[in-house]
């Protein structure tokens, strides 16, 4: 194009160009933007919108009782009680019982999935896990009740009844005793393995992203793989691996349908032994609402709801808390 | 320092010895493959369990009639409750996406690292660690405790604030792999913002969009507890929108719930739809996130 | 091959400078097969799955002496070095046949001891990679892991390690903080105090300095020169000039082959085949 044709070339295309094009052009953006921010705002304002809910639904019962019902076991509402710590203790029983299945076995899995077995079996299994963490805990819940119940009631718990074990206390069956099958220990049980697949896939992502270097490094210091894992591996996924666990414990706290099916219901004394029925905060609500009949009664399970609901924001907060400080200290993470 | 060569060096030193450590790496080793296959074993028990008692349940009956109230009866089937929570799941996806997809927008595109983003970013990490009973509790205040009647409205809306921020982010990640380059060739020709990031950007992110909507939604389909004490359940079709058996009046027919009180039940024929019904939705969540990664597990290549 | 001084004057063509080789290579006189050897490769091939990456590599690598491996990209270089402490063997489709004797072992055999052989042939590789502790740690890692040592003792040696890798001064005050504070120099630096640590026999370098600046690249070179007198040194190195600065030996690989082997000061002076010449000169490569 040579020069003197430019001139003439341009004016052609000016006049196609619409009147006003760049002016209708300039309106959209700031509609799309003002309209992402809303959205955006959304997701802030019915989070805030859900503790003010459950705060002003519960105030009345909060006015009636007090603090009563953080210091109260029983759940009775016939005998105007309305305790929480049964339900307490339940829930983290329960959820203890299932870390400390799920965590070992997680990072075993982890291990496996990293260091032992061929990648393209590695995907495969990976992707089984990720697809089982999709699995709705009422499948589990029923699996559980059809399942795991029967095996604990007729199998399990009378064999360690027969053993020493039998009598820890903790183990030993206290007098609301129903046999085992539906307890606590049952439903710790399921939620570990509704947990598992969430942590080993955290594990195993967070393991798969120490430097290959920094992993032959080990190797050709003349360690074993499990030295490696041990001692570079793991420390250099660490806060990744708690994080998981953390977030992990912090949705056992608040799983309701399988809980609700296997812990039991019983709402009125803490439980000796895991293996005596019991209740979680998440299945008493469950279970009652539906029963409540006096604005008290409902507003005293919000109440619940609001207690469930601080207890898990509390873990989740100290989850994101812990991360960055870890992240901050080791500098593993190079 | 004169030193002797390095070998003596060493052997001055007290060994450990090898065949130790090699012990116990090799037993880490057997408990890692015992733990797995314990694991996975039970993995598949469960997913195998729910096949073969929930099979035996599927006929036409179970997709075509509704629930059974009769309970010597063994005729029946889950359609009103199907139907029930395609709908309840419909309204709250009509819902959820749209915000959640624009809301995501505004995370990747418009707020970034600024502090409102970063605050939202972290405000809808923690909403998604609520349970999602409570989630439930609070639809019920806000919608069921005013009207004084459930209704499968309440339903969706616990649905939707749940699905809300998983959608958000789940846009926002997404969208964030799209490379810079793509967003600057996009605005360099002169194009609006807007059109870049819904004609170029989303073009290019949209199989991880489509997943990332598919998997929300199949989701909460699977929930219980949200619709615990909002849109209940009902023994009967929805019918119509007002009214006591439509879906802003009164309760809903839904999948999850029958599920429940049916499984709960101490009548066999109802256990036997239960767990048809639990099948139903094993196969819907699992063939989603099945069919998602087969579609759209090359999507990644811009 | 080894060189042998030649006779003939070199041809009369426009030859491009010779690089300047340090004075005196005392060794590039010595009798090199009365030497002892640490490591006798033999026959070496190497696959990675089905693609052949090494063919016949036959070569002597001697005691308390700096062989350098030099060559173009993907000549395989890398490769031979990381078949003398069977690190491959951490990937499945990577394989070796042949013979590498070391210690009147063959340690391509199933029945070697890797932890044991791995303890007597150290590696510093290409990126730096301190493991995710104090530097302390680092150091104290491979000593905690062969030796039982009471703490009195891992101190010492950690602190005599340091001062060997001449980076004593420098982290005395930093000893309890994460490796990964130090800059990439000091950190290469405590990689190689790390490998020594143990008391091995023979340091692997897989191109130590390519990810380092030339001040750093400096000192580990005087570090090399300074280690050479108490461990067999195998260095990888792309930078010829490294090769020559500090190696009594040289291969030359390409191709997965080895197209000569001498001394230094030969192989730079006057080599032997056309292809080393022309790899030297810089006309490929």
């Amino acid at each position: 194009m040579t020069a003197g044709a430019g001139q003439g070339a341009k004016a052609p295309l000016d006049a196609a160009r619409p009147r006003g094009g760049t002016a209708r052009l300039r309106l959209g953006d700031p509609i799309f933007r003002i309209l992402a921010t809303v959205c955006g705002l959304t997701v802030a304002v019915a989070m805030v919108g859900l503790a003010i809910v459950l705060i002003i639904r519960s105030w009345p019962s909060i006015e009636a009782l007090g603090t009563d019902v953080l210091t109260t076991v029983a759940w009775s509402p016939v005998n105007g009680q309305y305790g929480v710590l049964a339900a307490l203790v339940g829930t983290v029983l329960s959820t203890l019982i299932a870390m400390v299945i799920a965590v070992p076995l997680a990072l075993l899995i982890a291990l496996l999935l990293v260091e032992l077995v061929h990648p393209a079996a590695a995907r495969v299994i990976g992707t089984g896990i990720e697809m089982l963490a999709a699995i709705p805990s009422i499948v589990y819940g029923m699996v559980g009740i059809f399942v795991v119940v029967p095996f604990v009631q007729d199998v399990f718990v009378p064999w360690v009844l027969s053993t020493p074990l039998g009598s820890i206390p903790g183990l030993a069956p206290g007098p609301r005793f129903q046999g085992g099958g539906v307890s606590i220990f049952t439903a710790g049980i399921v939620l570990a393995f509704m947990v598992l697949p969430f942590i080993t896939a955290i594990s195993r992502d967070v393991l798969g992203m120490v430097p290959r270097v920094t992993k032959e490094a080990g190797y050709g210091m003349g360690s074993t793989t499990w030295e490696v894992m041990r001692r570079i591996s793991m420390p250099y996924a660490n806060s990744g691996i708690v994080g998981g666990v953390f977030i992990g414990f912090g949705r056992a706290l608040g799983e309701t349908m399988a809980v609700a099916y296997l812990i039991g219901s019983l709402y009125t004394d803490l439980p000796h032994s895991i293996f005596d029925p019991g209740t979680s905060i998440a299945s008493l609500i469950a279970q009652q609402f539906s029963e409540a009949t006096d604005k008290v009664q409902v507003s005293a399970l919000i109440q619940l709801g609001l207690v469930l609901f601080v207890i898990t924001m509390g873990f989740q907060l100290l989850a994101q808390l812990w991360l960055r400080r870890v992240k901050r200290s080791t500098g593993g993470r190079a | 320092m004169s030193a002797p060569t390095t070998g003596q060096r060493a052997a001055t030193l007290r060994h450990r010895s090898t065949a130790r450590r090699k012990t116990v790496d090799k037993a880490v080793r057997v408990f890692a493959w015992t733990g797995a296959s314990l694991g996975i074993a039970v993995m598949i028990f469960v997913v195998w369990q729910v096949v073969v008692r929930g099979i035996a349940a599927w006929d036409i009956a179970f997709f075509t009639q509704p629930t059974p109230q009769d309970v010597t009866s063994t005729a029946g089937g889950f359609a009103n409750a199907i139907v029930g929570t395609l709908v309840i799941t419909g309204v709250a996806a009509l819902m959820a996406i749209p915000t959640g997809f624009l809301g995501g927008i505004y995370l990747a595109e418009f707020g970034r690292n600024g502090k409102l983003a970063t605050a939202i970013r972290m405000i809808a990490n923690v909403v998604m660690g609520v349970p999602s009973i409570i989630v439930g509790v609070f639809a019920f205040a806000i919608i069921v405790q005013p009207l004084q009647h459930y209704s499968g409205f309440a339903g969706s809306v616990a649905l939707a604030f749940i699905m809300l921020p998983v959608m958000a982010r789940t846009t926002e990640d997404i969208l964030n792999l799209v490379p810079n380059e793509l967003r600057e060739s996009g605005l360099a020709i002169g194009a609006p913002r807007w059109k870049v990031t819904l004609g170029v950007i989303c073009r290019a992110a949209r199989g991880g969009l489509i997943t990332g909507a598919s998997l929300a939604v199949v989701r909460v389909a699977g929930e219980t507890a949200p619709l615990l004490f909002t849109a209940l359940s009902s023994p009967y079709w929805m019918t119509g929108l007002f009214g006591p058996g439509g879906f802003f009046g009164g309760p809903v027919a839904n999948l999850t719930k029958t599920i429940y009180d049916f499984s709960a039940s101490p009548y066999p024929h109802w256990q036997d739809l239960a767990w048809g019904g639990a099948l139903l939705i094993i196969v819907v969540v699992l063939g989603m996130n099945i069919l998602m990664r087969l579609l759209f597990q090359r999507g990644k290549e811009w | 091959m080894v060189g042998t001084t030649l006779n003939e004057p070199a041809a009369p063509t426009i030859v491009p400078p010779r690089l300047e080789v340090a004075e005196a290579r005392r060794h590039g006189q010595e009798d090199f097969d009365s030497l002892p050897s640490e490591i006798s490769v033999r026959n070496l091939d190497f696959y990675y799955g089905k693609a052949q990456a090494l063919f016949g590599n036959s070569m002597e690598i001697k005691k308390n002496r700096v062989t350098a491996v030099i060559g173009p990209s993907g000549c395989g270089k890398s490769t031979h070095l990381r078949t003398y402490n069977r690190i491959y063997s951490l990937y499945r489709d990577q394989r070796a046949t042949g013979e590498i004797m070391f210690d009147g072992d063959n340690i391509l055999s199933p029945q070697t001891d890797l932890l044991e052989l791995r303890r007597r042939i150290g590696m510093i590789f290409q990126k730096p990679s301190p493991f995710p502790m104090t530097v302390f740690e680092n150091i104290a890692y491979g000593l905690r892991q062969h030796y039982k040592l009471d703490r009195g003792e891992l101190s010492d040696r950690v602190e005599h390690a340091l001062k060997r890798s001449a980076i004593w001064d420098e982290v005395k005050h930093k000893l309890n903080e994460p490796g990964t504070a130090l800059s990439g120099g000091q950190q290469q630096r405590l990689c190689i105090a790390r490998a020594i640590a143990p008391e091995p026999d023979v340091l692997l370098m897989d191109e130590p300095c390519s990810a380092i600046d030339p001040v750093g690249t400096a000192k580990i070179e005087e570090l090399i020169l300074e280690l050479k007198s108490k461990y067999t040194i195998v260095l990888v190195t792309h930078n010829m000039q490294q090769a020559a600065r500090v190696s009594d030996y040289t291969a030359f690989f390409f191709e997965g082959h080895i197209v000569e082997f001498g001394a230094t000061a030969q192989i730079f002076a006057k080599p032997a085949k056309q292809q080393t010449e022309d790899y030297i000169t810089g006309r490929f490569g």
